[in-house]
């Protein structure tokens, strides 16, 4: 069991969806990413999505590429990313922290040694948006064996021949990305997604949570209300972005995790 | 490493797409799906005799192949040494290699029932292949290019432009070949129904390498008839400029089983091969990791973030190089080196003096290259360099670089 099979665990005893919530590690800087990244759980925050910055973010929209260039220009590292992990952990030892990113940086600092550090760090999962089953020997199979949950991402364009590939060593939950496309751009519609959430559900156990494209809390109560759960990415880091500050971001935060457990 | 070596060079990539430890699929869930389709339908059209009469009839007749191999008469004179061909690709229909690879996409597209064609491009020289096959056959095609090489390059935006191709330039990161990738991906990600990725390179996930190798490979069997033609016998060295690496891959690959032949890849090595990374210079200057699908050799600082490199040559602008020239480079069947901007400057002149040729600044690194091993060479070594694109594109960076005002009247 990770903090996240106990954290379904319990919002399915509290008759609860999960929020899940995406900032970049590091932006715009150390000092007030790790503030609001502290801010999390209290705003109403499951799980954390901790970004790890990276110069060629392939799969995502201007919000989070520009998130990642002010984290990188603020001089973010990976190490720095897993102490703010470490800071969490100081006073939080329950809310589950992923860490969500590209695989160039981790394979730069060598797969064991990463998988060791962030297992120490307090980390209980990886999403790496460029790993798909087909290299699942590279880092998902030794993460599983370091004790990491490895949450994979089903798309709309995974069908059911497909979809047991992908689920096949997934564990944690299911990550359902609503679009095809990249984050924060177009609008995810329930209504699409309640059947496709039932396909992947047919076919795994795990909690299936929805992402991509959920920018408002009507959006988040609609959205985790036929899942189990939802993500908001490039909403929150666009009010980083506006430069909001920490306490007006997490406001930010509580309405949609507000939305998402009305659900 | 030697004693691993394979009985042939020329069996990659495997079934997961390396060769080696390079190639693989790194690609996000969303992409997974249509470059397994993409591979089961390269597999097929690669043994369908149907396909290649069709590739072979519009080389012919649209392309204008094979390309010459011409005997540098007056080069081989100057440098004093070894026989210097060049392979003539700048001859070809929009005026550099590109084409040869872009024709065997387009009908693979095609073949797909796709409609939508997109395109990363940084000299402009991809872009216009792609820009120039889309309108022959009627396709919508957007060209991805950096916003930085948009400006260095305006002669191949408004060729584009005229070829009715839409030009986006890409501004995200430092606006280079690099971007223009990751934002046509981004785009592949939003289109996956109708649209059709044309890579340039021999980079990208699996297939991508290995089909691309396969169309430029052209360049090398034909380098092959004809030297045996010219000469009867193999050249004793074949050598290329490498960016990502297709017009190499294409001449290299008919030969890499043929052990009497040197094999010399010539990367930008722009200021010099220093810590800074003012040069782009994979293989010499970079390290393993990953990006834009493959695992190959990068310019990478310590914490694996991308750095840009420097070059004179926009098509030579790249962070990384093709997953089988590192391949070629860890098991030592090829040689790489690199050769700077001031270098293929002076190449660049030397080939329009000696041979009346303009060739672009590309090749004129592959050209630096050959002035300073052949006149070492005896008088019966052969060597073949790809003149894979002509000069027009770049007169106006040389003009700069050489102090020449022609833009000012």
């Amino acid at each position: 069991m990770t903090r996240i099979d106990d954290t379904f665990a319990r919002l399915q005893a509290e008759g609860k969806k999960a929020f899940v919530a995406y900032v970049m590690a590091g932006d715009p800087d150390y000092e007030t990413s790790l503030e609001v990244v502290r801010g999390l759980p209290g705003a109403g925050v499951d799980i954390i999505e901790l970004g790890m910055p990276f110069t060629d973010p392939m799969a995502d929209g201007p919000t989070i590429q520009l998130a990642g260039q002010r984290a990188l220009e603020g001089g973010q590292t990976l190490e720095k990313t897993l102490q703010i992990a470490r800071e969490l952990r100081k006073d939080d030892d329950t809310t589950p922290i992923v860490m969500m990113g590209y695989y160039n940086p981790i394979y730069s600092r060598g797969v064991d040694r990463f998988l060791a550090d962030a297992k120490e760090a307090g980390i209980d999962g990886l999403i790496v948006v460029d790993l798909p089953p087909e290299e699942d020997e590279e880092l998902c199979i030794p993460a599983q064996k370091a004790g990491l949950n490895f949450i994979r991402l089903a798309t709309p364009t995974t069908d059911d021949k497909r979809l047991p590939k992908v689920l096949q060593n997934t564990s944690g939950f299911v990550y359902y990305v609503s679009i095809t496309g990249i984050t924060g751009a177009a609008e995810a519609q329930a209504g699409d997604v309640a059947p496709e959430v039932a396909r992947i559900k047919a076919q795994t156990d795990l909690p299936v949570i929805v992402g991509f494209g959920i920018k408002t809390p009507d959006a988040a109560e609609a959205i985790a209300g036929v899942a189990d759960g939802c993500v908001v990415g490039s909403a929150i880091v666009g009010e980083i972005a506006a430069g909001r500050t920490p306490v007006d971001v997490l406001s930010f935060v509580k309405g949609l995790a507000d939305g998402a457990h009305r659900a | 490493m030697a004693n691993d070596l394979p009985n042939s060079f020329m069996t990659g990539p495997d079934e997961k797409g390396r060769f080696g430890d390079f190639g693989g699929r790194f690609v996000s869930e969303t992409l997974m799906p249509l470059i397994l389709e993409l591979e089961q339908q390269y597999e097929h059209a690669k043994t369908d005799q149907s396909f290649w009469d069709e590739m072979d009839f519009l080389w012919k007749h649209y392309v204008g192949r094979p390309s010459p191999l011409y005997f540098a008469e007056r080069l081989t004179e100057r440098l004093g040494g070894a026989k210097i061909y060049f392979k003539r690709d700048e001859l070809n229909h929009t005026g550099a290699h590109k084409i040869n690879n872009v024709l065997g996409q387009i009908i693979l597209a095609r073949r797909m029932g796709k409609t939508r064609i997109i395109a990363e491009t940084g000299a402009g020289q991809h872009g216009v292949a792609t820009a120039t096959v889309c309108a022959k056959f009627g396709l919508k095609c957007i060209v991805y290019m950096g916003a930085t090489d948009v400006e260095r390059q305006a002669p191949n935006v408004f060729r584009m432009k005229l070829l009715g191709a839409e030009v986006v330039p890409v501004t995200s990161g430092r606006g280079t070949l690099k971007d223009a990738m990751n934002d046509a991906l981004r785009d592949w990600v939003t289109n996956v129904r109708d649209t059709f990725y044309c890579i340039g390179t021999v980079a990208g996930p699996h297939p991508y390498p290995a089909m691309v190798r396969d169309f430029q490979a052209i360049i090398g069997k034909e380098t092959r008839e004809q030297i045996m033609e010219a000469e009867g016998r193999l050249p004793d060295t074949v050598i290329a400029a490498i960016g990502g690496g297709s017009n190499a891959m294409g001449l290299f690959y008919p030969f890499l089983d043929d052990k009497s032949v040197n094999i010399i890849g010539v990367e930008a090595g722009g200021h010099g091969v220093n810590e800074k990374m003012e040069h782009c210079a994979s293989l010499t200057g970079g390290r393993p990791g990953v990006l834009h699908g493959n695992r190959t050799y990068l310019l990478q600082d310590e914490d694996g973030q991308i750095l840009e490199g420097h070059s004179i040559s926009a098509g030579l602008d790249y962070p990384g190089i093709g997953p089988e020239h590192s391949w070629l480079h860890e098991i030592g069947r090829a040689e790489y080196v690199s050769i700077t901007d001031k270098e293929a400057l002076e190449a660049f002149q030397l080939s329009c003096e000696t041979e009346g040729i303009i060739p672009a600044l590309e090749p004129s690194h592959a050209l630096a290259h050959v002035t300073k091993i052949a006149p070492d060479l005896p008088k019966d070594h052969l060597i073949v360099m790809n003149m894979c694109g002509r000069g027009d594109k770049d007169i106006f960076t040389v003009a700069r670089a050489l102090g020449w005002d022609i833009e000012g009247g």
